[in-house]
Parts: structure tokens; C-alpha cells; sequence
């Protein structure tokens, strides 16, 4: 029995969520007395594989046949599947985003193996199989019975700290079969040089109290200063001020970073449903009543406008220091 | 083309849920509502529908649900779909919930099958991959785009920082996402009227066994009072920030 554990990668690189998650495993094998395989699928060169070792993994598939090279949810559970088996996984490690997602899903099936999905800590006891994870998004917490012999986890990003471990990986090229691929990508557009909100540690979000999209230079501004992916509410995508990509709450994005900054935000439940694992949230309103007051760590009341461009100036002023 | 959208019968998203012995959902006094990803799938079918560009002859939509679920499927004619079909089963788990929409859907002749990319009640995203599966078809997660050119169905698919235009062969299952429809369709009274007219059915479900059992809910513990800074002072924010949250 070990863990098996799916890492995803981005242009055949890892980032941060991937070894967070290979943390993770490396954990749940610990309780289990067991070691940790890695599964790589499509193109990625061996010092980038090397690194999952550097937190725990010790043997790593390598699945790079050339028609993998595109996410196509039915050869790659194929893979997964083909590998779980032959590597006899009592878990499979997935991360909750968008293709940890895709693919658990098809290997519950596949395997009938019970799913915990998005799971915000180590499993609560094993025996019997105890996972954790929010539900009514954020609203709530909930301990989960998974009942089948073999269990997928789905993590969710930044719930789980960086675990560095000494272990050496071995690479090992695996080539299952697969059915042909059906997913024909025709185009792929992707956004350059900008921090990704789903990774970004620190976030300055803007509503409607922005006022107009015209303002959005001094929210720009301190992200630049702080290193921040940008980020809004729902009224402020749909009325086309930002873009779609940037609305965080129930119905958009699902984030935790360490530092969020609402400004001009009232806090409305499912704006807040979108942040609830964020460590330090910072409020400013011009309201001293509005309810993002209720959630926040830190509070300003005052004019956003002018607020942001004064927070910009401390922050340049005390890391200069 | 016919489509069918699974929906979710979820408590209103202002909520402030409670839990009857910390096992179970306390449902006294919840406003039911379609899962909003779901009702954002079911508003782009029903615009697809619409376009008379498009050979769609049949918008279905079905759910796993009791009795008690009958008003958001009357919902969901009212908004446009053609007939609705109710599995009289309590929705256990995802696995469950998939495995009998399989079972009523399975050779129907269903080209696109659609559902939200989650629920807002459990949080969990896998219906929609896990009904693929049971049925053998291709699957589409985080699309935000669907559209008919001729015999193809030309889907957009978020991924980490971009997208990507995708075309899998029909039938296939779609997880759709914000972006798929400008807002969810309201219901205007005509199509309230039209709606109990239309066919609403229930069938009898299929013996599965879910494989979760969800045995304890918390609720989060109150946090501290937000401390104030003065908009004047806000020096004293960024001091706070890199030496008591230690964030900065
Ligand atoms: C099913 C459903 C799902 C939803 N999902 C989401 C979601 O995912 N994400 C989301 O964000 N919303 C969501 N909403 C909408 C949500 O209910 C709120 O309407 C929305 O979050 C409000 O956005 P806002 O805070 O930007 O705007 P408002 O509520 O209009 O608040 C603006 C705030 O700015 C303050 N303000 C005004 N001027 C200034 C100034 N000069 N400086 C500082 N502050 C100022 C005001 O005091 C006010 O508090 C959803 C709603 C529903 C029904």
C-alpha cells in the first residue's frame, strides 16, 4: 500500500501548490507507515521532477508520451488509474483546483473509491477514515467518513504548510495505456508577467465603493508595491470594470491568501464566502457600519481613494527600511 | 441536440446554517434555490435553445431530490427548459447522486449534459466528472464558454491563468463556471404559467450505496473584534501587519 499522489504541472514546471501537496501526502503516508509516489503527466524535464523529492516523494512516474501533452480527462485518469493500481495506492492525492477536480472525480468511478473534496487538513483519524473540509463555503466545517478501501483526497490550495523532507526520488518512466485522447485543443490564450490570484499570498481587492474603473491605479499601485495579484467583487466584473478572472466570492474564485485588502467592499456573505481561509483581512469603507468590519482583522474607515495611495506610501516607506 | 442540465437543490446563499445534534443540516426555515452554477448552465442551454442557429430541439433538466424539491424544478421550467424529471432519492453523496442520474439518462440520446462546477451546499465539484465516468462520456471542467458551430460544440476552458478552446465529441458531460451566461435568467410570469403546463416527472431510483457519510458539522469559532486604525495614522496598519499578523 502507499500514496499516490498526481502532480499537475504548468508548462513543465511545478510551483508552490505542488509541493504543498506532495507535502501533504507525504503526511497522510507517515500516518499510514507508507512512502509517497509521485505521478507526472505530460513533458517535464527530470531536475524539475527531482524536486518533488525535496519534500518527500521517493519514487516518481514519469508519464511523457507525446499525446499527454493536453488535458484530456479520460486518458489521463487512464494514466492515474493504471498507476494507483499497479503501485496498490490505499490514497491518491489530488489538488482541489480546477484538474485535481476533473480527474478525482473519474477515478471515483473508475476505482469506486470514496472522494474527500477539498479538504483543508490532515485526515482526522483513519480508522475509521476521517477527512475535513468546509461546507456551505466557509459557513461551516465538516468531518467526513470515507467508507471504501482505497480514498482520493482533494486538497485545497494553501491549506497545508511547506514540509521539506530529505528523501531522494527515483524517476521511473511509465507508460501506461490509454485510450486516444478525444479533447482537441484548439487555442490556448494565456495572460503573462501577472501574479495569479489563485497563488498569490497577498491580494488587494476593490467593489463598488471604487467608484469607477478609472480608479483602479492606486489599487494597481499597492499591489506593485506589495508583490499582490489584484482581485474584485461581483458587481465590479459584471459591470465589466475588471475582468472576469478577478471576481473572488461563492461564484467566482475561491482563495487563501495570507493578506487580503478589501477596499470598498461591504462584505456581503458570498463576496466573503470567497476569502474565508485567508489568514489577515484589511477592511476600508467609508462606512464604519458595513459588515466586512465583522470578518476583518484590521479596519480603516475612511475614503478608499485616499486611503490606498497613503497605504502604498507606508508600505514603499517600511520595506525600504 | 438535446440537452440536459443536472441541477442541485441548495439553501439560499444567505443562509446562516445551523445543524440539528452537529449531524445534520437544520432545513426549518430555508429558502431552497437552484445551485447558482447550475442556473447559470441551465440560462446558457436555454439560450442555446433560443438561437435558432442552433439545432437544439430539447432543454431537460433533472434532479436527485425528495418531494421538497419539486418547486426548484418548477423553477427551472419557469426560466425555459422543456420538462423536468425528479429521481425520488434523497441526495446522499456525489457518488450516489451521479450514479443515478446515470442510470435514468444513460442511452436517452443527451448530446450535452451540464451542471455547475459545484455546489453550494457540500462544496465538493464532483458530480459532473464522476456522472461522465458512469456513462463513459468525454468531460470539460471550468468551462465558461460553450458554443454550436454547426455539428461541433466549441468549449472555453479555464485553466490557471488563461484559457483554452476545446472540442471533445458529442455526448458529452460540461462542469460549467461563471462566465457561461452573463447572469442567471429570471423567470417572468408567462413562462411561470407555461411551466405547470409542462411535463414534470418522477421516477423511482436505483439501488447505490454512497461511499461518504458526513458525521460531524462545527461551526468556525467567533473571531476577535477587528481592530481599528485611524485613516491618519496608517503607519500604525503596516507596523500591525509586519509584526502582530506577520503577513507583511
Ligand atoms: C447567488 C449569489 C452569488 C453571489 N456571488 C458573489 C460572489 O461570488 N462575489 C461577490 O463579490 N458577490 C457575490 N454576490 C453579490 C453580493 O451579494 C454583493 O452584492 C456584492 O458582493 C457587493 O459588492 P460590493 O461590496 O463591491 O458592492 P456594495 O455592496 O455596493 O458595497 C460597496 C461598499 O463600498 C463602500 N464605499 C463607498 N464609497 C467608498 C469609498 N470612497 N471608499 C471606501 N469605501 C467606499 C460602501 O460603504 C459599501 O460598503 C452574489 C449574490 C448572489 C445572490
Amino acid at each position: 500500500m502507499s500514496v499516490l499522489v498526481y502532480t499537475e504541472n504548468w508548462d513543465g514546471k511545478f510551483k508552490k501548490a505542488s509541493y504543498e501537496l506532495v507535502s501533504y501526502a507525504t503526511q497522510v503516508a507517515e500516518m499510514l507507515n507508507t512512502s509517497v509516489t509521485a505521478i507526472s503527466i505530460g513533458k517535464v524535464n527530470d531536475d524539475e521532477l527531482l524536486k518533488l523529492g525535496g519534500f518527500g516523494a521517493t519514487k516518481i512516474l514519469k508519464a511523457d508520451d507525446q499525446h499527454l501533452n493536453g488535458l484530456d480527462n479520460q486518458a489521463y485518469t487512464d494514466i492515474i488509474a493504471r498507476a494507483a493500481i499497479e503501485e496498490g495506492a490505499g490514497v491518491i492525492v489530488f489538488s482541489h483546483n480546477n484538474t485535481g477536480k476533473a480527474l478525482a472525480s473519474r477515478l471515483s468511478v473508475r476505482l469506486k473509491a470514496a472522494v474527500g473534496a477539498g479538504l483543508i487538513k490532515l485526515p482526522v483519524s483513519l480508522s475509521p477514515f476521517i477527512v475535513y473540509k468546509k461546507v456551505f463555503s466557509g459557513k461551516a466545517f465538516a468531518q467526513v467518513e470515507l467508507k471504501t478501501e482505497v480514498k482520493i483526497l482533494t486538497l485545497m490550495q494553501n491549506s497545508f504548510e511547506l514540509v521539506e523532507a530529505d528523501s531522494r526520488a527515483e524517476i521511473v518512466s511509465f507508460a501506461g495505456e490509454t485510450g486516444v485522447p478525444k479533447t482537441v485543443i484548439k487555442d490556448v490564450q494565456k495572460q503573462t508577467g501577472k501574479i495569479l490570484l489563485t497563488d498569490a499570498e497577498v491580494v488587494v481587492s476593490g467593489g463598488r465603493g471604487m467608484k469607477s474603473p478609472d480608479n483602479w491605479g492606486v489599487i494597481e499601485e499597492l499591489a506593485d508595491a506589495l508583490g499582490a495579484a489584484t482581485a474584485c467583487s461581483r458587481p465590479v466584473s459584471d459591470e465589466g470594470w475588471r475582468s472576469h478572472d478577478e471576481h473572488t466570492g461563492q461564484t467566482g474564485k475561491i482563495i487563501a491568501p495570507n493578506l487580503y485588502i478589501a477596499a470598498g467592499i461591504s462584505g456581503a456573505i458570498q463576496h466573503m464566502a470567497g476569502i474565508s481561509s485567508t489568514k489577515c483581512i484589511v477592511a476600508i469603507n467609508t462606512d464604519s457600519d458595513a459588515p466586512v468590519f465583522e470578518y476583518a482583522d484590521y479596519g480603516v474607515v475612511g475614503d478608499a481613494l485616499k486611503v490606498l495611495p497613503a497605504l502604498t506610501r507606508a508600505v514603499k516607506e517600511a520595506k525600504s527600511k | 441536440m438535446k440537452i440536459l442540465v443536472c441541477l442541485g437543490n441548495v439553501p439560499d446563499t444567505t443562509t446562516k446554517v445551523k445543524f440539528a445534534d452537529g449531524a445534520a443540516l437544520d432545513k426549518t426555515g430555508i429558502q431552497w434555490i437552484i445551485n447558482p452554477w447550475d442556473e447559470l448552465a441551465l440560462t446558457r442551454a436555454v439560450e442555446l435553445k433560443e438561437d435558432s442557429g442552433n439545432a437544439v430541439d430539447q432543454v431537460t433538466v433533472i434532479t436527485v431530490g425528495g418531494k421538497d424539491a419539486e418547486p426548484t424544478l418548477r423553477k427551472a421550467l419557469a426560466i425555459g427548459a422543456d420538462e423536468a424529471i425528479r429521481i425520488d432519492a434523497e441526495p446522499a453523496d456525489a457518488y450516489s447522486v451521479a450514479a443515478q442520474i446515470a442510470e435514468a439518462v444513460r442511452d436517452k440520446g443527451f448530446d450535452l449534459i451540464l451542471s455547475g462546477i459545484e455546489s453550494s451546499d457540500y462544496n465538493g465539484s464532483m458530480v459532473s466528472g464522476m456522472l461522465a465516468e458512469f456513462l463513459n462520456n468525454p468531460s470539460v471542467s471550468a468551462v465558461s464558454g460553450i458554443l454550436i458551430q454547426g455539428s461541433e460544440v466549441e468549449l472555453t476552458r479555464e485553466i490557471d491563468g488563461g484559457k483554452e478552446q476545446v472540442v471533445v465529441p458529442a455526448p458529452f458531460v460540461a462542469a460549467v463556471q461563471k462566465g457561461i451566461a452573463r447572469e442567471p435568467r429570471i423567470a417572468a410570469m408567462r413562462g411561470i404559467m407555461m411551466a405547470r403546463k409542462k411535463p414534470l416527472t418522477v421516477i423511482p431510483a436505483v439501488d447505490v450505496n454512497p461511499l461518504t457519510e458526513f458525521v460531524k458539522f462545527e461551526l468556525p469559532q467567533p473571531k476577535p473584534p477587528c481592530k481599528m486604525i485611524d485613516a491618519e495614522d496608517i503607519d500604525v496598519l503596516v507596523q500591525w501587519l509586519q509584526n502582530e499578523a506577520k503577513v507583511l
